[in-house]
């Protein structure tokens, strides 16, 4: 049986806000086992990025965190400041969204890498420098020596973002959790980045935990997949078993709404996403399903194993085939 | 992620909140703020009804000299000047000047300040240049001194005396702070539409035909309402300050039989140290500084509750 | 870079040239300059009238005139004053190097003090040690500087003399009446109060810029990243905190210390403080021109050096702006 380097058990995530109290992440379990990648799929607000944030301690001190997480046997939830400040960046990575505003425009590419690993590793200030050229040639940048010297905004939006992967595998972490790197970039470049993503995942036997809203990114570059709705998981398991046979009806309206050549009309979702204020009571998506009964407004779903996926529908049992082809 | 985190919670059909409102309830939760609005309408009321809440006239004496320079006491709330006048009532009265100064001139200022900061940062170009320039080099230099040259060159501008009236007039000091004034408030208006202009929706109302009249109206101006409005704040108390400033070295506004601002009974503070008549310098340097306060809260507030990053910080 | 500089400093040329005419022209307009002249000499002969209307440059052509103005003061030929026929240099430079004194003092205590105060703020907004600073500062920026200093005034000489006998630190004037020559400690005690008030407005203004720097960069993408890294709080607030909050304060401290030079003037008045303050309200008071021009010349010239190093030290500190 393979290793889990992530446990997350029933994390729970609030913020008060001005307007209520946001249930951002309301129970979501959730396994990462060593050296795969675990794509984690859901709509903008469905909780994926806050429960990753949370996993780093990188929530402001408005949000109320609750449950377990467990990272290569530590119990992340109630360690210090200073713990997380040595477990971030050495056993587990973060990488964001727009590569520009993540890296300090005044600080050289260079001293950036070498702050990562002079952080948690003992290296003099040329052995990192050095380290820190190899890393720039690992993600695939030409004249590593040359380019370390210089700024953030003389390099291009995906030259940028294999910086910023460089600077979240320094240190050789465990796990690098992805957050929709590749949102902000072009198409030909977002291939790259994937293809960079997953050759230091190969090299270095790290997991990663690729976080997006975009089915085909996950079918391309994923082990397993979890989809997520309202703050809770909705189906888990492997990525070849999701696309082919989906048994929740969000995963399956997902899967219906990628445009294809050659089908005609578009099938959105119907209805909108949902207020995390004040969520639906128990299925949180019965609102927007074509299958609710009573049931599904008295009883929040866990996930159970149907077939080969973990599915939270009361209904998994009950509902149609599904197969992609239609 | 902060404004995701808001934007679903606020989506679909559970709350509608106007930017109005948002902007409203922000301000309100300054404390100092709202305290501030209440001394400001308290003495507004004051002053407005200044017949009555003064207890006597502006130039009238309680005492005639040789015994004048009373102390605060019954007949003389906060005491009496030189020639025994009434100092909370020629307070109330030099109030009323001073805000009409501070008032007045924060509007034209304002207003001209907005206008020429729309055009300029939406025209860019030569205007712009040119606007730049003047202003900054008015800003860059000592406050006083452009000031007292200002002063003096527009007084001896001869022919348009009739519209300014004479060098101490009220009338000729607010036309100077005006002329000081503008020039701010239309970098800071600039600096809005500068950035406003990148903005898709003023791209979207280009691409439908909006005419550029029409943006700087309907658009540009509107979305620019909070900077304007914590300008305004700062204009009035920049004119207040200055008039004090003038008044201290004797170029105070003289509006008739002795009439006096709260500038001037600021500057009398100076004499009234070394004499041991501590009245005459505590209460209106006092009431300047709550003045000067208070309009500083609520401009701060302002900022605050206009501003369109949410949540920085506090 | 360098030519970034060179191409500043080339236009700052034609800048200063275009700024000392509106300067001579608003002079001109404003303090009627030979009026003033005759006002302060009783027996004027035409003879006199003229070869001051020529040494000063105050031909009826304004252009003609500023030239001629502009060559005598660039050879040295300097005009001199029209109260008493002083020399306007020694007068000049004293002024100066009172107020630069000042200046410096003030502004080293009150930046420093400013920023420490704005960072101590910053570290935890809302809190109390914020909602006090900020307050603080609120105070000092909203109490004009006569105020201050009367009220500085009042407690240190009068009362104080009042209480304890002697006053604790002097109120008026550099040195005492009649002393000469260089007493370090003397001149520290005369200038305290002055500092003090001066000081005070830039405590008041910096420590605001700096808590409003500081939330811009604590709020931005690169600070996450930095936290993520798992890197110590004293390097985050330093390295990227500060090093990305204190760039644009850089700019206005040079920016602002530029117009020190003659923005001491209430100050300087109230404590009869004879630095550049007092020379301008007297010479402006007399129309004497032939003592403004160079003042102002000095003030432009001060104002121009100090935007030039503004410009240079953003780019030094910025590399984004380097490009252009």
């Amino acid at each position: 049986m393979t290793e889990i380097i992530l446990k997350i058990r029933n994390l729970h995530v609030t913020f008060d806000t001005p307007f209520g109290q946001v249930l951002a992440v309301r129970g979501v379990d959730l396994d990462v086992m060593k050296g795969e990648v675990l794509g984690v799929v859901g709509e903008s607000g469905s909780g994926k990025s806050v429960s990753f944030l949370a996993t780093m301690g990188l929530l402001s001190s408005r949000a109320r965190v609750s449950g377990s997480i467990v990272l290569d046997g530590e119990e992340l939830i109630g360690k210090s400041p200073q713990q997380m400040r040595s477990v971030r960046g050495r056993v587990m990575s973060m990488i964001f969204q727009d590569p520009l505003s993540a890296l300090n425009p005044v600080h050289r590419i260079g001293k950036q890498i070498s702050e990562m690993l002079q952080s948690h590793q003992e290296l003099t200030k040329k052995q990192a420098a050095t380290r820190a050229t190899e890393l720039l040639d690992l993600v695939g940048i030409t004249q590593p020596a040359e380019r370390a010297t210089q700024f953030p905004h003389e390099f291009s939006g995906g030259m940028r973002q294999r910086v910023v992967i460089a600077i979240a595998i320094a240190n050789n972490p465990k796990l690098l959790i992805a957050d929709e790197p590749t949102t902000a970039l072009d198409v030909t470049v977002q291939a790259q980045i994937l293809e960079v993503i997953k050759r230091v995942q190969q090299q270095l036997g790290t997991a990663v935990v690729l976080i997006t809203h975009d089915l085909g990114i996950i079918a391309r570059v994923a082990d397993r997949v979890d989809v997520m709705y309202a703050g809770r998981n909705v189906e888990q398991g492997l990525v070849d078993d999701l696309y082919d046979h989906p048994s929740h009806p969000y995963t399956r309206g997902l899967l219906r709404s990628i445009p294809r050549p050659g089908k005609e009309r578009l099938t959105p979702i119907a209805g909108f996403p949902p207020n995390m204020i004040s969520p639906p009571s128990g299925c949180a998506f019965r609102t927007r399903c074509e299958y609710a009964t009573e049931q599904c407004e008295t009883t929040i779903p866990e996930l159970k194993l149907f077939t080969d996926l973990q599915t939270a529908c009361l209904r998994a049992n009950e509902l149609p085939d599904f197969r992609i082809a239609q | 992620m902060r404004g995701l985190i808001l934007g679903f919670a606020l989506n679909s059909h559970s709350q509608r909140i106007t930017p109005r409102q948002m902007a409203l309830s922000r301000f309100f939760s300054h404390k100092a703020a709202v305290i501030s609005c209440l001394i400001l309408l308290i003495l507004t009321l004051f002053v407005i009804l200044a017949p009555f809440t003064a207890r006597y006239g502006v130039n009238q004496s309680v005492q005639l000299p040789p015994n004048s320079f009373l102390t605060p006491r019954a007949n003389a709330w906060l005491g009496t000047d030189d020639i025994g006048r009434d100092l909370y009532s020629r307070l109330i009265y030099g109030v009323r000047v001073s805000l009409m100064i501070g008032l007045v001139s924060a509007i034209v200022s304002v207003t001209i300040g907005a206008l020429v900061g729309a055009v300029a940062g939406f025209r860019g170009g030569r205007f712009d240049d040119i606007v730049m320039r003047i202003t900054d080099l008015f800003l860059a230099f000592p406050f006083l001194v452009t000031l007292l040259i200002v002063r003096n060159v527009l007084g001896a501008i001869s022919w348009i005396k009739p519209l300014t009236g004479e060098m101490n007039s009220v009338r000729f000091i607010i036309i100077l702070f005006s002329i000081f004034g503008w020039m701010s408030v239309a970098r800071i208006v600039r600096g809005q539409v500068l950035s406003l202009k990148e903005r898709e929706f003023i791209e979207a109302a280009r691409a439908v035909g909006a005419s550029r009249r029409f943006i700087i109206r309907q658009h540009l101006i509107p979305n620019s309402i909070g900077p304007i409005m914590v300008s305004l704040t700062f204009s009035v108390v920049g004119a207040i300050t200055g008039e004090s400033t003038l008044a201290f070295f004797g170029y105070g506004p003289q509006a008739g039989e002795g009439a006096t601002s709260l500038g001037i009974l600021v500057g009398a503070a100076k004499g009234a140290v070394q004499t041991g008549y501590w009245w005459l310098a505590v209460f209106p340097c006092l009431t300047l500084v709550v003045i000067s306060l208070s309009i500083n809260f609520i401009g701060d507030a302002l900022r605050d509750a206009t501003d369109t990053q949410l949540d920085r910080g506090a | 870079m360098f030519r970034f500089i060179l191409r500043r400093v080339a236009w700052s040329i034609p800048t200063l040239l275009i700024v000392t005419f509106l300067v001579y022209v608003a002079l001109r307009v404003g303090t009627d300059p030979v009026e003033s002249y005759k006002r302060s000499n009783a027996r004027l002969t035409p003879e006199k009238i003229r070869q001051y209307i020529d040494s000063n440059g105050l031909d009826p052509n304004y252009v003609l005139g500023y030239f001629r103005w502009l060559k005598n003061f660039l050879t040295g030929d300097w005009p001199r004053s029209i109260k008493g026929s002083r020399e306007v240099w020694p007068a000049l430079k004293d002024a100066m190097a009172n107020t630069l004194r000042l200046g410096i003092a003030a502004t080293v205590v009150g930046v420093i003090f400013g920023l420490i105060l704005g960072l101590v703020a910053v570290l935890r907004p809302g809190g109390r040690r914020d909602v006090l600073i900020n307050s603080g500062a609120f105070l000092g920026i909203s109490i004009p500087p006569y105020i201050s200093a009367v009220l500085l005034q009042l407690l240190f000489a009068v009362y104080w003399q009042r209480w304890f006998g002697t006053s604790l630190f002097p109120t008026s004037g550099v040195y005492p009446a009649g002393h000469t020559g260089f007493d370090l400690f003397l001149m520290l005690k005369y200038m305290a109060l002055p500092t003090i008030v001066v000081a005070i407005q830039i405590v008041a203004t910096y420590s605001r810029y700096l808590r409003s720097s500081m939330l811009d960069v604590l709020n931005s993408d690169y600070m996450r990243t930095a936290r993520s890294k798992g890197i110590s709080e004293r390097r985050i607030l330093i390295n990227h905190g500060m090093r990305n909050a204190l760039i644009p304060i850089v700019t206005v401290a040079a920016i602002d210390f530029g117009a020190i030079v003659g923005g001491l003037i209430i100050t300087e008045n109230i404590f009869s403080y004879p630095g550049m303050g007092l020379y301008f309200l007297k010479s402006f008071g007399d129309g004497d021109f032939p003592l403004l021009m160079p003042w102002m010349v000095i003030i432009v010239l001060s104002i121009l050096i100090f935007n030039l190093i503004a410009d240079i030290s953003y780019a030094w500190l910025d590399p984004r702006i380097r490009l252009e």
